[in-house]
C-alpha cells in the first residue's frame, strides 16, 4: 500500500475500512468533531443511539450475534463514561468490541480540562487492553493492534482515546501488514499429551458430563461439541453464556447449571466421575460452593485462557487451547464403541422425567409460558434478554436450536443491556427475528434507544415481562429477608404501549393468556420495532433455585 | 511464602501502572518493587516480591501474562540467584559515636557517603536481611532519615530472563 497525506481523524476512517467495519455505534460530542466530520461522508453506517451506554451495548450484541467486532464511538468525559458499563458487561463475558473515544487535545490532558476524564485509567481493569493516542503517527498500529487483541485468544474490548489534536494533525498513512506484539501470543493448539490424557480419563468415565460455556461459541465449535457428545454419548450442561451452544431438545442435554438450572443438570454433576468443561470459568453462580461441587469428578478444563485454568477448581488435565482445535483432536482420540455410559443416560432420563422443568399451568398469565410462545412462534430467533427473572426464564423455557441465538449480560448482570444489544444484534444479522426478553425494571434503564431504533428502523421485538416488580430482587426478599420489598415495587406503573407509541414504534399488550400468540404473530409480521407489554403475575418465582454459598444440589422448588 | 519475580515489560509509559493495579485488583500483595530498563532499551524489568502460595504464585503470574504489554514472567528462586537491595541511612553522631558506628559501616562493608557534623549518611547494598541487621543496630545510634530500594535479583550462573527469541 502506497503512502497518503491525511488528518489523524481521516487515518481512523482508513483504518476502519481495513478492519472492514461496516457499522459503528455512537453519539459525538466536542472531542470528536474532527471524526464525525469524516464520518459525514465515509462508507460506514453510523447508528446515532440516544445514550453512549447503549452504543457499547449494541456494539456487544453486534459482536456477539455476528462473531465479527462491534466498534463504538463517543466523545470525551462525560461521553468515555457512559461507555463504561457497556465495556465492563463486554469485559465480563469476553466480548470483542473495540470502543473510540475523544480526549481532549494532548496540550490540556492532565489539566481537568473541560470534559476531560481519564478513560484509560478508568478502563484499565475492564478492558482487555487500551490505548492513549501519543503520537498521531501510531493510529493504524494502534487500530490493527486493538482489533486483533479484541477479536484473538480470548476475545474483549479494547479502547483507544484519541486525543482531539491528533484528529487534524496531518500523518502519512500506512495500515501495517503484520503485528509485533511480544507479550501477546495466545495459544490455540491443545498440547498433543494432554489431550491424549483427557482421551484415556473419557474412556474409562462411567458417568462424564460436558459442562460448557460461552467458549464453545466464541470458537463456533458447537458441531465438535455434538459430535463428541454424541459419539461418548455423555450429557452436555450448559452456562447461561453456553446457552445455544447445545440443542436444548437434544436428547443429551440437561438444559443450564447452577443457581437457576435444572435438577437433573445439577444432580448429574454433582453424581459425575468426570466433568469435562470446555470454555468455562467455574463461576460462583454455577458451582455454588465450591468445596461441595462435584466430590467425585476427576476434571478435564479446556480453555483458551491459562489464568481460568486452575483458578476456582483442582483440575486433572488443563488444556490451554481453542475449543474447537481442542475438540477436533480430542475426537481423533476417542474411541467410541469402547463408550459404557448407558446406566448414567438411563439415571438422568429418570431424573429429567421426576424432575422436569415446569412451572404452573393454570389460567393465569405467568411469564414462563410467554418465552414458551415465543419459542413456538420464533423458533429461529436470536433471544436477547434484560437481566433478573426474565433472563433466566428466557434461558430456561426457550427450545434453542442454533448457536449465537442467546446473547445475555451473565457476568455484570447489566439490567439495561438487552434492548441495545438486541439493536446491534439485528443491525449484525438483519434478517433474523430479535427479541429483546425484558423485565420492566430492566427495559426502563434504556428505553430511550426506542428513538434510536424507530429513527434507524431497526425492527427489534422487545417482549417484557411486565410484573410490576423488580422481580429477581423481590424473590430474595420474599426468601431470604422475610417478604419485605423494600424498594423493588415499581407498581407505578408506565403505560409501555403509549410509551412505544410515544416514539413511534409498535405497542402491543397481553394481558390473558389467549392474547400471548396473536401480540407475538402481530409484531413479527409488523416488521417494525415493537414492544410488547406482557401483564404477567407479579410474584412469580424462578424456580427451582439453589441458594447463594449453598452445594448444587441442595435446591429449593419455589411456588 | 515469599517469591520474586522478574517481569520484563514493554517500555511504555503506562506500563506499571497496568502491573500495579492488576495487584491490587486481584488482591495480590506486593512486598517490594524495583524497576529499571535492561539490556535492552525498548525493555524494562520490573522485579516484584510478592507473599503468597503457590496458588496465589500461579494466579499472579498467570495474570500478569495476560497483560499485552507484559512480555515474560519468571520466578527467581532464591537458593539459585543473587539478589540486592540499597539503603541510604542518615544516623545522627557525635564525638563519642562517630567511631563506633565507622566500625559498623566497616564491618558491613557499607560505604560513608555523606559527612556532616552531627550525621553520616551511610550507603549499604546487600540483601534484605543484611539491610536490616545493619537497620537494627543503627537504630541504636538513631535513624534520622533511611530510604531503601526494592529488591533485584539474577539467577546465578548462565541462565539469564530475556525475552525470547522468536
Ligand atoms: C444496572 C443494575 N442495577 C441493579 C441490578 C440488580 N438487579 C438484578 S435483577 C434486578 C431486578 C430486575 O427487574 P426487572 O428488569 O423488572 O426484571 P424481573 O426480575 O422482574 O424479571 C435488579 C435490580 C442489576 N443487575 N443491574
Ligand atoms: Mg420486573
Amino acid at each position: 500500500m502506497t503512502k497518503q497525506k491525511m488528518p489523524g481523524a481521516r487515518a481512523v476512517i482508513e483504518s476502519l475500512y481495513c478492519e472492514d467495519v461496516e457499522v459503528l455505534f455512537g453519539y459525538p460530542g466536542g472531542q470528536v468533531l474532527p471524526l464525525y466530520d469524516e464520518l459525514y461522508d465515509a462508507d460506514i453506517r453510523h447508528i446515532l443511539v440516544r445514550h453512549e451506554q447503549a452504543a457499547a451495548h449494541a456494539a456487544d450484541g453486534f459482536a456477539r450475534a455476528t462473531g465479527k467486532v462491534g466498534v463504538c464511538l463517543a466523545t470525551s468525559g462525560p461521553g468515555a463514561t457512559n461507555l463504561v458499563t457497556g465495556i465492563a458487561t463486554a469485559y465480563m463475558d469476553s466480548v470483542p468490541i473495540v470502543a473510540i473515544t475523544g480526549q481532549v487535545p494532548r496540550s490540556l490532558i492532565g489539566n481537568d480540562a473541560f470534559q476531560e476524564a481519564n478513560i484509560t485509567g478508568i478502563t484499565l481493569p475492564i478492558t482487555k487492553h487500551n490505548y492513549l493516542v501519543q503520537d498521531t503517527k501510531d493510529i493504524p498500529r494502534i487500530f490493527k493492534e486493538a482489533f486483533y487483541i479484541a477479536r484473538t485468544g480470548r476475545p474483549g474490548p479494547v479502547l483507544i482515546d484519541i486525543p482531539k489534536d491528533t484528529q487534524i494533525e496531518v500523518i502519512d498513512f500506512e495500515y501495517p501488514e503484520k503485528i509485533e506484539l511480544r507479550g501477546y501470543k495466545p495459544t490455540y493448539a491443545g498440547n498433543e499429551q494432554q489431550v491424549k490424557k483427557a482421551a484415556s480419563l473419557i474412556l474409562k468415565a462411567e458417568k462424564p458430563i460436558f459442562y460448557v460455556g460461552g467458549g464453545i461459541i466464541f470458537s463456533n465449535a458447537t458441531e465438535e461439541l455434538r459430535a463428541l457428545a454424541e459419539g461418548i454419548m455423555a450429557p452436555v450442561t450448559t452456562t447461561l453464556m453456553g446457552m445455544s451452544a447445545f440443542p436444548s431438545a437434544h436428547s443429551l442435554s440437561v438444559g443450564m447449571l447452577g443457581m437457576h438450572g435444572t435438577r437433573y443438570a445439577n444432580y448429574a454433576v454433582q453424581e459425575s466421575d468426570l466433568i469435562i468443561a470446555v470454555g468455562v470459568r467455574f463461576d460462583d453462580r454455577v458451582t455454588g460452593k465450591i468445596s461441595a461441587f462435584a466430590p467425585n469428578a476427576k476434571i478435564i478444563h479446556i480453555d483458551i485462557d491459562p489464568a481460568e485454568i486452575g483458578k476456582n477448581v483442582r483440575v486433572d488435565v488443563p488444556i490451554v487451547g481453542d475449543a474447537k482445535n481442542v475438540l477436533k483432536t480430542l475426537l481423533k482420540y476417542v474411541k467410541l464403541e469402547q463408550v459404557k455410559t448407558d446406566a448414567w443416560n438411563k439415571k438422568i432420563a429418570a431424573w429429567k422425567k421426576e424432575f422436569p422443568l415446569t412451572y404452573k399451568k393454570d389460567k393465569l398469565l405467568r411469564p414462563q409460558f410467554v418465552v414458551e410462545q415465543i419459542s413456538e412462534i420464533c423458533p429461529d430467533a436470536i433471544v436477547v434478554t434484560e437481566v433478573g427473572q426474565n433472563q433466566m426464564w428466557a434461558a430456561q423455557f426457550f427450545n434453542f436450536r442454533n448457536p449465537r441465538t442467546f446473547i445475555s449480560s451473565g457476568g455484570l448482570g447489566t439490567m439495561g443491556y438487552g434492548f441495545p444489544a438486541a439493536m446491534g444484534a439485528k443491525v449484525g444479522k438483519p434478517e433474523s427475528t430479535v427479541i429483546d426478553i425484558a423485565g420492566d425494571g430492566s427495559f426502563q434503564m434504556n428505553s430511550q434507544e426506542l428513538a434510536t431504533v424507530v429513527q434507524n428502523d431497526i425492527p427489534v421485538i422487545v417482549a417484557i415481562l411486565n410484573n410490576g416488580f423488580l422481580g429477581m430482587v423481590r424473590q430474595w426478599q420474599e426468601l431470604f429477608f422475610n417478604r419485605r420489598y423494600s424498594q423493588t415495587c415499581l407498581e407505578s406503573s408506565v403505560d409501555f404501549v403509549k410509551l412505544a407509541e410515544a416514539y413511534g414504534a409498535l405497542g402491543l399488550r397481553a394481558t390473558k393468556k389467549n392474547d400471548v400468540k396473536d401480540v407475538i404473530e402481530e409484531a413479527v409480521k409488523s416488521g417494525r420495532p415493537t414492544v410488547i407489554d406482557f401483564v404477567v403475575e407479579k410474584e412469580e418465582n424462578v424456580s427451582p433455585m439453589v441458594p447463594a454459598g449453598a452445594a448444587i444440589n441442595e435446591i429449593l422448588d419455589l411456588e | 511464602m515469599k517469591h520474586t519475580l522478574a517481569i520484563l515489560v514493554e517500555n511504555k509509559p503506562g506500563v506499571l501502572t497496568r502491573v500495579a493495579g492488576l495487584f491490587s485488583r486481584r488482591g495480590f500483595n506486593i512486598e517490594s518493587l524495583a524497576v529499571g530498563v535492561t539490556e535492552n532499551a525498548d525493555t524494562s524489568r520490573i522485579t516484584i516480591v510478592v507473599s503468597g502460595d503457590d496458588h496465589v504464585l500461579e494466579q499472579v503470574e498467570k495474570q500478569l501474562n495476560k497483560l499485552i504489554d507484559v512480555i515474560r514472567v519468571s520466578d527467581i528462586p532464591p537458593d539459585e540467584s543473587v539478589s540486592r537491595e540499597l539503603a541510604l541511612i542518615k544516623v545522627g553522631v557525635d564525638s563519642t559515636t562517630r567511631a563506633e558506628v565507622m566500625q559498623i559501616v566497616d564491618v558491613f562493608r557499607a560505604k560513608i557517603v555523606d559527612v556532616g557534623i552531627k550525621s553520616l549518611v551511610i550507603e549499604v547494598t546487600g540483601d534484605e536481611g543484611k539491610i536490616n541487621a545493619m537497620e537494627q543496630l543503627l537504630r541504636h545510634f538513631g535513624i534520622k532519615e533511611m530510604v531503601r530500594t526494592g529488591k533485584i535479583a539474577m539467577n546465578r550462573g548462565a541462565k539469564v530472563v530475556q525475552v525470547e527469541k522468536r
